[in-house]
């Protein structure tokens, strides 16, 4: 048996986890970058996503795509403006203080996960993908030393998981240029390097902050309604992207958004490959164990700025 | 222009301005001046609305200004350069301007005129802030400000470590805006940079008002200073 067609299957497996999963982190940095609050509810606003999506999927009625189309749309709106309501009703009360954010937003996360399993319940729903053509995974062998592409027996993807890795490029292209080129992202990166210089100049840094925790969570959802025809909508998945997000957070360095996303591609294939050859819970601990020699060694995170 | 009227400002349990009054008229700069300690800095941010008033009032022409949130003080036509510059450090000069402009929506026009009072930063629009000197930092600081076509301008210590030449140049900026009628409220140090620009003098200690003399009175008697400062 050779091992490369496997690796290239476990590479794109790792590549879907580190497609969703950088959407995910890449929330979490902006609510980290630009408020200071740490978000420890973000996860459930994953897993809120992902319900919701099975949710809207399973009330429309026609071709699954028209549901899952609905969904892509609406979860992500509606998941955003219940975080900014969060931001605006809670963790604006609080005054932002680093200590009690974290105690509330644990508030948060318990609220959101019991009312899930109240109202949703304990079983894990599937959603139909909107498309799903089985691709068999290609590879070459020599045959009598001239190179010839064959298929090897049993390795596929699909059509629905490469579409999921284009989709969150897609998503991640259009952040970078809402930060980078558009007023609003001048007005987020104004706040976020001096607040109170940024109210000096009239920025109404209050719904600022409720922006950009809605934009946090509505893409942690948005990353949840990709997976959700892939992994099913439970109300315990939060978990998972939570501990990941943070991660990749604090190895590509505390509000980098380009750190995020390649510690996010890093550990998504390295969680992939490892799952598929080993176990997917060595992967969690060596991604763990990544984290502690990058806050010994690098604690600004690997492209992160040390502030003076 | 800017009326500040028996105000008390605290910094959590520690008051440090108490029964503090002064008014900045139009085309004229008053300037404060006081020990370390004495509430300068303090006062610019409570008229900034960056801290809260327990008492007292802050009007512009007229208007009070002391209750509103810190965001629409800027917009009603106040501009602050702030002790440090303060820049946004990792956006461009042009980006710093731009954010000067959009307070109040000040089209590009204001934008030129602010170029033309300060040449050199035309030359680095693209720069990042945090690359430019001392003392570009100080005069992208100070156009910034300007964006917003202030009627009063707040300068916490805007000599503060610059060259000779520098001063120069944001003194000359200084006197231009009072001659174009904004009222200017300048924090210093330097006796002598303050002597040499001011109208009048508010002295202050333990953030309360001591007097206000005209400057013209202070450069014939350096007695006063003496008493109020220990210089």
């Amino acid at each position: 048996m050779e091992i490369g067609p496997y690796l290239l299957l476990a590479s794109l497996e790792g590549a879907v986890t580190a497609a969703v999963l950088a959407l995910t982190a890449v929330g979490l940095s902006l609510v980290f970058g630009v408020m200071r609050v740490v978000n420890v509810a973000h996860g459930e606003f994953f897993m809120l996503g992902a319900v919701l999506a099975w949710w809207i999927s399973s009330q429309v009625a026609g071709h699954p795509s028209l549901g899952f189309a609905v969904a892509l749309l609406v979860v992500p709106l509606l998941v955003g403006g219940l975080a900014a309501l969060a931001d605006m009703t809670i963790l604006k009360r609080i005054s932002y203080d680093p200590e009690r954010t974290i105690v509330a937003t644990i508030g948060i996360l318990y609220i959101i996960q019991q009312v899930t399993l109240m109202t949703y319940g304990p079983d894990a729903r599937p959603v139909e993908p909107p498309f799903n053509t089985r691709l068999a995974i290609p590879w070459f062998e020599f045959v009598e030393g001239k190179p010839r592409i064959y298929w090897p027996w049993g390795l596929s993807t699909t059509t629905y998981k490469l579409g999921v890795i284009a989709a969150a490029a897609l998503v991640l292209v259009g952040v970078w240029l809402l930060m980078a080129r558009s007023k609003i992202g001048l007005i987020m990166r104004a706040t976020q390097l001096d607040r109170d210089m940024a109210l000096a100049f009239g920025i109404p840094v209050e719904r600022v902050y409720a922006l950009v925790f809605g934009l946090g969570a509505g893409l942690a959802a948005l990353a949840a309604v990709l997976i959700v025809p892939i992994q099913q909508a439970h109300y315990l998945m939060g978990g998972d992207p939570l501990l990941l997000s943070f991660v990749v957070v604090i190895i590509g360095g505390l509000g980098s958004l380009p750190g995020t996303v390649v510690a996010a591609i890093l550990i998504g294939l390295s969680d992939g490959i490892i799952s598929v050859f080993f176990s997917p819970t060595l992967a969690k601990i060596l991604a763990t164990l990544l984290v502690a020699l990058v806050l010994v060694f690098r604690p600004q995170g690997l492209f992160g700025v040390r502030r003076a | 222009m800017l009326d500040v009227s028996r105000i008390d400002v605290a910094y959590g349990p520690a008051q440090i301005l108490r029964d503090l009054s002064f008014s900045v008229r139009a085309g004229e700069i008053l300037c404060l001046l006081g020990r370390n300690g004495a509430g300068k800095t303090t006062t610019m941010k409570a008229i900034m609305g960056l801290l809260p008033l327990l008492s007292g009032d802050i009007r512009l022409d007229g208007r009070s200004i002391g209750a509103l949130p810190a965001h629409h003080v800027p917009r009603a036509g106040i501009g602050y350069i702030p002790q440090g510059r303060r820049l946004f450090t990792e956006l461009s000069v042009a980006q710093n301007l731009e954010i000067g402009l959009m307070a109040r929506g000040s089209g590009p026009e204001v934008l030129e005129d602010v170029l033309t009072l300060f040449p050199r930063l035309r030359e680095r629009l693209q720069q990042r802030a945090e690359t430019l000197s001392g003392g570009e930092q100080q005069m992208l600081a100070t156009a910034r400000a300007l964006c917003l076509q202030p009627k009063v301008l707040l300068l916490d210590e805007p000599t503060e470590g610059l060259q000779p030449s520098m001063i120069e140049a944001i003194r000359e900026v200084i006197t231009v805006m009072r001659d174009r009628g904004v009222a200017i409220l300048l924090v210093e140090q330097r006796v002598d940079a303050v002597l040499s620009v001011a109208d009048r003098v508010c002295f202050i200690e333990n953030g309360q008002n001591l007097e206000t003399l005209d400057a013209a009175t202070l450069r014939q008697d350096h007695a006063i200073l003496e008493r109020h400062l220990g210089v």
